[in-house]
C-alpha cells in the first residue's frame, strides 16, 4: 500500500500519497499554485519557474518537482515568491501575442488565470520591450492551428506527443529565445507524421495550439464515441441543435481523457446533408426513402428465407461489444450459421 | 539512402547517444546537414525525427545550408570583441557582400560568427576553413578579401 | 607495475640523451596559438634550413609556454649551453636565426626573450626572471612548452604517471584524503571542494559509476584547458585514471569542444599510448582496476558546461539542464553516479598524487589552495596563458605579469570568470585572486578567463556583448533565462543605440536579480553578473548614455561623431577610403565630414597618418558646421 503523508499547505491540513508532487497535492485540494509547464498526465519539467513555494519557512522549491513529505509546512505565497512570479509572468506577457478577444483559448488560458491571481500591473508591463516575433501561423491542419507567437514554450505538447501518444511528431527547435515548438524540419503539421489526435491541443495552457471548432458550447451531453469498439467516453458540446465540439471524459476508464482524431474532431457527419437519416429500399432499380417499420419488415421476411449457409453476417467495429455479441448470437442461434465476421477497422 | 551516409552509419551501432557524433560525421562529409539525412538517422537510431532535428538545431556547430568553398568564421570571443571584432565582421560583410549566416550565391564564401576559437592572444582573429588569420584590423581584412569586391 | 618503472627509467635516459647530446635541441611552440602565428611553416623552414647547411639537430614540436603574444616561439639548446628562447620567429626570421645563433653563436637581440638554465649568456635575461614570468608559479603548466606532447616518454621522464603508481600504492580512501588535505576546489566554475563531491559519488551504491572530464571550455576569452591538453595531454589522462580509481568508476568520458581539433588529436594519441602501455584498459599496472576513456566531441553549446546539460548531451539529447536533485554524483549519466570535473582540476589530482598534498597547498590562501591557470587577454600587453599562486592580486596579474595596458591608454576594468563573471574596477584591483574574494566583489573565478579593458571600452556595450552571448547560449528551457536575458539584451541594445529610458537602469537591476534568483541552472543564475557589476561600478556610463546622449568611451555609434581637425593637410587618404562619400575637400586643403552622410565606420580615423592625427571622435555633439 502506498504511504500517506500529513502535511500543511497554507495552514490547511491535507493528506497526500507518497510520491505526489506538492503542486498536485495542492491542486487536488483546490489550492491554486500558479503553473504553466505542469500537467498532471505528464512528467514534471520545472521550466516555467512559477510554482515555487516555501517549505518549512525557508527553502524555496519548485512545487512540481518536490514531492510531499511527512509534516512539511508549505507556503504558496510570500512577498519573495510573488516578486519572482510577477517578473516571470511579466516577461511571458511581453513575449506573448496578446489578442485575447480573438484568441481561441478564450478564458481557458493559464496566462490570464495567473495574471488575475498575481494582479499584473499594466504600468509595469509598459516598461518592458514586447517581443513581436511575427512568426507565421500554421493553419494547415483542418482541426487546429498553431500560433507560435502565443507559445510559451512550456513543452507540454512535446511531452504529450512523446509520453502519451508515443508518436514524437513535435519537438523543440533551436535554442534560447529562438526556441520554437515544431515538427521535423519545422514544416506545416500536415506535412509531418502528426496524426491530428489533438492531445497536445487540449493540453496547451494558452491559445498557441487551438482547435478550429468553438471551444465553448451551450451545454454538454455525456456519451460514448460511436467510432469503434473501444468505447471512449466523450462529452458532446451542443449549441442550439448542433454538435459543435467534443471533449474527452477523463473519468472513463477506457480512455482516461484521451481521444483519437476521429473521436475528437470527426463529428461533422452528424449534421452533414449527405447523411442518411431514413432507410432506403431499392424499388425498380432506385433507392426510395422508406419508414423503419417497412424496412424492418422487409429485412425480416428476407431473413426467414435465408437461414443456414445462405446467410453471412458482417458486423461493424463501430458497434459496441454488446452489439457485436448480439449479432453473433443472432447469427448462430437464429440464422443457424457460423458465418460471422466484422470489420475491425474503420 | 545516400552512399556516403550509409558508409557513415556503418561505423555506428544505432544508439541514441550516437546522434551527435553521426551528425558531426554527416556535416564533415556534406559540409552541412541535409534534411534527408536526419530522417535516416532517426530510423537508424530509433528516435523520432523531430527529436533528431531538435538536437541538430540546438547545437551551434550544425548548419543546414551548404558552406562556401571558403568558410569564414569571425570569432566573437571576449578578447576579440574588445579588440574590435564587430568592426572586422562589418568589414567582412561589406567585402564579401553577404551577411553573417549566409553563403554567397556562387558558393565561394560563407560567413558566420563563432564562439571563441581560442586565439585570444592574437585577437581579433577569424578562421578561414582551418587557417587562423590573426591580429586583424579593417585594413588587413580589406587586403585579404578586397579582391572579391574588385571582381564584382 | 615493474614494466612501468622500467619504462620510466628508459624514458629518463632518452630525455637525458636529448638534452645533453651534442646535437642542438630546437623546440618550436606548436600549439594552436603558435599555429595561428605560423609555427607549422617555421618548423618546416628550420628543418629545411638546417638540412641545407648540414647541421644535425633535434627539432621537436612542443606546446605553449603561455607567452602567446610572442608566438611563434623557438628555443635552441646547444650542448653545454643554457636554452635560449626566441620570440616572434616568423618565417622570414628563420634563416637569420639559424645563421646567427646556430652557426655563428650570435644571439639576434631583436628575437631573444631569455635563457633557461643555470648559466647566463651575456646580458640576456633569464626567462623565468622576466617580469611576465617571475610572479608565476608553473605547476599544472610545468611541462607545457617543454616536452613533446605526442611523446609518452617525455611525460614519463618528467615524473609522469608517478602519481598513478603512488595512487595504487595508497588506495582510494587515501587519495580522497590527500585531495581533501590539499584543499583542491573545482577549477571549472563554482569552486566546489573536489573531495566532497567525490564522497557523494563514492557513497552511492551502484554497479557502474562514471567520471566525466569537462573540456568544453566555452567561455569566450578562455583557453586554459586547450593549452593544457595541447601541451601535456597525459597530465589529464593520469589525473583521470587516479580519480576514476578513487571513485570506483570504470569508464571516463572527455567532453571536449569540436572547435579544438588539435587538442582532440593530442588526446586520441595519448589515450592510444596509454592503452598500449597498460595504463588504460583492464587490470591497470596489476592493480585489478579497469578503466577506459572515451572522447565525446561537444557541438557548440556553452550551456553544456553545466553538469546536467553535459550529461544530456552525452546521452544524445539537446543540452538542456535538468533539475537537481538528483545530483549527478548520485544519479547522473544514464542514471548512474557520475562525477564531472574540469580539465585543470583533474590535472591537479595528478599533481597532488605526484607531489603530495602539502606541496600542493604550499601556495594559495586559506580557502583557495594551489595555483590557478589564467588566460589573460584583452587590452593587455603580455596576453597569454599564465599560472599564478591563488591570492596574487589582480593588480600584480594585470600590471606585473600582463605588463599593463598597451598604447598608453588608461586601464578601466577587468572581467573575470567569463560571461558568468563580473567586471572589477580599478579601485578594487588589490583584491586577491581567490574564489571567495572574487565572489565578494560580485564576480567569480570561473575557469580562469581574465579580460582586461581600457578607457576605449564602453562598459554598457561590454555588458550588452555578454548578454548577447548569454541570450544566444541560453538553452531556452526556463522562463527567467530564456525571456529575461532577451529582455535585458533588448534594453541594453536600446541604451547603446540611443533609445534608453530613465527607468531602464532600475529595470535592468530588477530583471537581473530575478533571472539570477529564478533560473534553473548556473548559466541563467550567473548570466546577469556582467550587467549587475557594470551597473554597480560604472553606473555613470549608463547614465551618460541615457541622460546626456554621450558614450564616454566613444564607442557607441549613435553617440559619436567624427571630426577633422585643423591639423589636416588635405592628403586625401581619408577621402579616398570613405565608403559613404561623406568627406569633402580639395587636395592639400582642409577636409571636412558631412555628418549627414557619415556612417561612422571609423575608416578616416584609422587611415589618418599618426603624424597628423587629424581625425577626432567626439561624443555628445551631433552636428558640426563645415570648417
Amino acid at each position: 500500500m502506498t504511504k500517506e503523508y500529513n502535511l500543511t499547505i497554507d495552514g490547511q491540513k491535507i493528506i497526500a500519497q507518497e510520491g505526489t508532487s506538492i503542486l498536485d497535492a495542492a491542486l487536488e485540494n483546490d489550492i491554486f499554485i500558479p503553473h504553466l509547464c505542469h500537467h498532471p498526465d505528464l512528467k514534471p519539467e520545472g521550466a516555467c519557474r512559477l510554482c515555487g513555494v516555501e517549505i518549512d519557512g525557508g527553502r524555496m522549491v519548485m512545487s512540481c518537482l518536490s514531492t510531499v513529505g511527512e509534516g512539511i509546512d508549505v507556503k504558496t505565497d510570500s512577498s519573495e515568491i510573488r516578486q519572482a512570479r510577477t517578473i516571470a509572468m511579466e516577461l511571458l506577457i511581453a513575449d506573448h501575442h496578446m489578442d485575447c478577444l480573438a484568441c481561441a483559448a478564450a478564458n481557458d488560458c493559464a496566462l490570464l488565470d495567473i495574471s488575475a491571481y498575481l494582479g499584473i500591473q499594466p504600468d509595469r508591463l509598459e516598461r518592458l520591450r514586447p517581443s513581436d516575433k511575427g512568426l507565421p501561423i500554421d493553419e494547415s491542419n483542418p482541426f487546429f492551428q498553431f500560433d507560435p507567437n502565443k507559445c510559451v514554450v512550456c513543452g507540454i505538447c512535446v511531452r504529450t506527443c512523446n509520453e502519451i501518444v508515443g508518436l514524437g511528431a513535435l519537438g523543440f527547435i533551436n535554442r534560447g529565445f529562438k526556441t520554437v515548438i515544431g515538427t521535423f524540419g519545422n514544416k506545416p503539421f500536415t506535412e509531418s507524421i502528426c496524426e491530428s489526435c489533438g492531445e497536445c491541443v487540449v493540453r496547451c495552457p494558452v491559445g498557441a495550439l487551438a482547435p478550429k471548432t468553438p471551444k465553448f458550447a451551450a451545454r454538454e451531453v455525456q456519451t460514448t464515441c460511436v467510432y469503434c469498439g473501444v468505447g471512449c467516453g466523450i462529452y458532446l458540446g451542443v449549441a442550439g441543435d448542433k454538435i459543435v465540439n467534443v471533449r474527452a471524459d477523463r473519468e472513463r476508464p477506457t480512455n482516461e481523457g484521451s481521444l483519437c482524431v476521429k473521436g475528437r474532431y470527426g463529428f461533422n457527419f452528424i449534421n452533414h446533408p449527405d447523411r442518411l437519416t431514413k432507410p432506403l429500399i431499392k424499388k425498380d432499380g432506385e433507392f426510395v426513402e422508406a419508414e423503419w417499420d417497412e424496412a424492418l419488415e422487409l429485412i425480416a421476411s428476407k431473413f426467414v428465407q435465408s437461414k443456414g449457409d445462405k446467410f453471412a453476417a458482417l458486423a461493424s467495429a463501430k458497434c459496441t461489444n454488446e452489439e457485436n455479441y448480439l449479432i453473433q448470437k443472432f447469427t448462430r442461434a437464429v440464422m443457424e450459421t457460423n458465418t460471422v465476421d466484422h470489420c475491425a477497422r474503420l | 539512402m545516400d552512399k556516403s551516409l550509409q558508409v557513415i552509419l556503418q561505423t555506428f551501432e544505432g544508439k541514441k547517444e550516437e546522434i551527435i557524433p553521426i551528425l558531426q560525421n554527416v556535416q564533415d562529409a556534406y559540409s552541412y546537414i541535409p534534411e534527408r539525412s536526419m530522417t535516416d538517422i532517426a530510423l537508424f537510431t530509433g528516435v523520432p525525427e523531430s527529436q533528431v532535428y531538435g538536437v541538430a538545431t540546438f547545437y551551434a556547430q550544425f548548419r543546414f545550408t551548404p558552406r562556401g568553398k571558403k568558410h569564414c568564421m569571425v570569432c566573437r570571443g571576449t578578447a576579440c570583441h574588445v579588440n574590435g571584432a564587430p568592426r572586422i565582421l562589418e568589414e567582412m560583410e561589406e567585402a564579401l557582400g553577404i551577411k553573417q549566416g549566409e553563403t554567397s550565391e556562387d558558393l565561394e564564401y560563407s560567413l558566420e560568427t563563432v564562439a571563441c576559437i581560442g586565439a585570444c592572444s592574437l585577437a581579433p582573429a577569424i578562421m578561414v576553413n582551418d587557417t587562423v588569420e590573426a591580429k586583424l584590423d579593417p585594413k588587413k581584412v580589406r587586403k585579404l578579401f578586397g579582391r572579391v569586391v574588385a571582381n564584382e | 607495475m615493474n614494466d612501468l618503472i622500467a619504462y620510466q627509467q628508459e624514458a629518463a635516459s632518452v630525455w637525458e640523451e636529448l638534452n645533453s647530446n651534442d646535437m642542438p635541441l630546437i623546440t618550436v611552440g606548436n600549439a594552436t596559438c603558435g599555429r595561428s602565428a605560423g609555427s607549422i611553416d617555421v618548423v618546416e623552414a628550420i628543418q629545411a634550413e638546417t638540412a641545407e647547411i648540414g647541421i644535425d639537430c633535434n627539432v621537436i614540436e612542443v606546446g605553449c609556454i603561455g607567452l602567446c603574444y610572442l608566438e611563434p616561439i623557438v628555443s635552441i639548446q646547444k650542448q653545454g649551453q643554457p636554452m635560449v628562447v626566441f620570440g616572434n620567429v616568423t618565417l622570414k626570421q628563420v634563416k637569420k636565426l639559424v645563421a646567427d645563433y646556430l652557426v655563428n653563436d650570435q644571439i639576434p637581440p631583436k628575437l631573444v626573450i631569455g635563457t633557461i638554465g643555470e648559466e647566463k649568456i651575456g646580458d640576456v635575461p633569464k626567462l623565468f626572471e622576466l617580469p611576465v614570468l617571475k610572479p608565476q608559479v608553473r605547476r599544472a603548466l610545468k611541462r607545457c612548452g617543454f616536452i613533446d606532447p605526442t611523446s609518452l616518454e617525455h611525460y614519463l621522464a618528467n615524473s609522469g604517471y608517478s602519481g598513478l603508481t603512488r595512487a595504487f600504492d595508497v588506495g582510494p580512501e587515501r587519495i580522497v584524503e590527500e585531495v581533501k588535505l590539499a584543499g583542491l576546489r573545482g577549477r571549472g566554475g563554482a569552486g566546489f571542494p573536489a573531495w566532497r563531491k567525490w564522497t557523494f559519488c563514492r557513497e552511492a551504491e551502484s554497479d557502474q559509476k562514471y567520471l566525466i572530464c569537462n573540456a568544453d571550455e566555452g567561455d569566450p576569452g578562455a583557453f586554459m584547458n586547450r593549452s593544457l591538453i595541447e601541451g601535456d595531454p597525459h597530465a589529464l589522462i593520469e589525473g583521470m585514471i587516479i580519480t576514476g580509481y578513487a571513485l570506483g568508476a570504470s569508464v571516463g568520458y572527455i567532453y571536449c569542444r569540436a572547435e579544438y581539433p588539435l587538442a582532440l588529436e593530442r588526446l586520441r594519441l595519448a589515450i592510444q599510448q596509454a592503452e598500449e602501455n597498460g595504463l588504460l584498459g583492464v587490470n591497470i599496472l596489476g592493480s585489478s582496476f579497469d578503466f577506459k576513456i572515451k572522447i565525446k566531441e561537444g557541438a557548440g553549446a556553452f550551456v553544456c558546461g553545466e553538469e546536467t546539460a553535459l550529461i544530456q548531451s552525452i546521452e544524445g539529447e539537446r543540452g538542456m539542464p535538468t533539475p537537481r536533485p538528483p545530483f549527478p554524483a548520485v544519479s547522473g549519466l544514464w542514471g548512474k553516479p557520475t562525477i564531472i570535473n574540469n580539465v585543470e582540476s583533474l590535472a591537479c589530482v595528478g599533481l597532488i598524487m605526484q607531489n603530495g598534498a602539502e606541496w600542493f597547498a604550499e601556495y594559495g590562501t586559506e580557502k583557495s589552495k594551489g595555483t590557478k591557470t589564467i588566460a589573460l587577454v584583452g587590452k593587455v600587453v603580455n596576453s597569454g596563458l599564465v599560472e599564478v599562486p591563488m591570492g596574487i592580486s589582480l593588480r600584480e596579474l594585470i600590471f606585473d605579469i600582463g605588463g599593463g595596458v598597451p598604447d598608453g591608454k588608461k586601464f578601466k576594468a577587468v572581467q573575470t570568470g567569463g560571461p558568468s563573471g563580473g567586471c572589477v574596477p580599478e579601485e578594487l584591483l588589490d583584491i586577491p585572486v581567490d574564489y571567495d574574494s572574487l565572489n565578494e566583489v560580485g564576480t567569480i573565478m570561473g575557469s580562469g578567463g581574465v579580460v582586461v579593458m581600457d578607457e576605449s571600452t564602453c562598459m554598457v556595450d561590454f555588458a550588452r556583448y555578454f548578454l548577447d552571448f548569454a541570450e544566444k547560449e541560453s538553452c531556452g528551457k526556463c522562463v527567467p533565462c530564456r525571456l529575461g536575458t532577451k529582455q535585458m539584451l533588448t534594453i541594453l541594445e536600446d541604451i547603446v543605440e540611443g533609445r534608453g529610458k530613465p527607468e531602464d537602469i532600475d529595470l535592468l537591476e530588477e530583471l537581473g536579480e530575478a533571472v539570477m534568483a529564478g533560473s534553473l541552472c548556473g548559466l541563467g543564475q550567473t548570466a546577469p553578473n556582467p550587467v549587475l557589476t557594470t551597473l554597480r561600478y560604472f553606473r555613470d556610463e549608463y547614465e551618460a548614455h541615457i541622460y546626456e546622449g554621450k558614450c564616454p568611451a566613444k564607442q557607441c555609434k549613435e553617440f559619436i561623431t567624427y571630426h577633422i581637425l585643423d591639423s589636416c593637410i588635405g592628403c586625401g587618404l581619408c577621402l579616398r577610403n570613405c565608403s559613404s562619400n561623406a568627406i569633402i575637400g580639395e587636395p592639400k586643403k582642409l577636409h571636412w565630414i558631412e555628418q549627414e552622410l557619415c556612417h561612422k565606420c571609423g575608416v578616416c580615423y584609422e587611415v589618418c597618418p599618426p603624424k597628423f592625427f587629424s581625425v577626432e571622435i567626439r561624443t555628445g555633439e551631433l552636428k558640426e558646421e563645415p570648417a
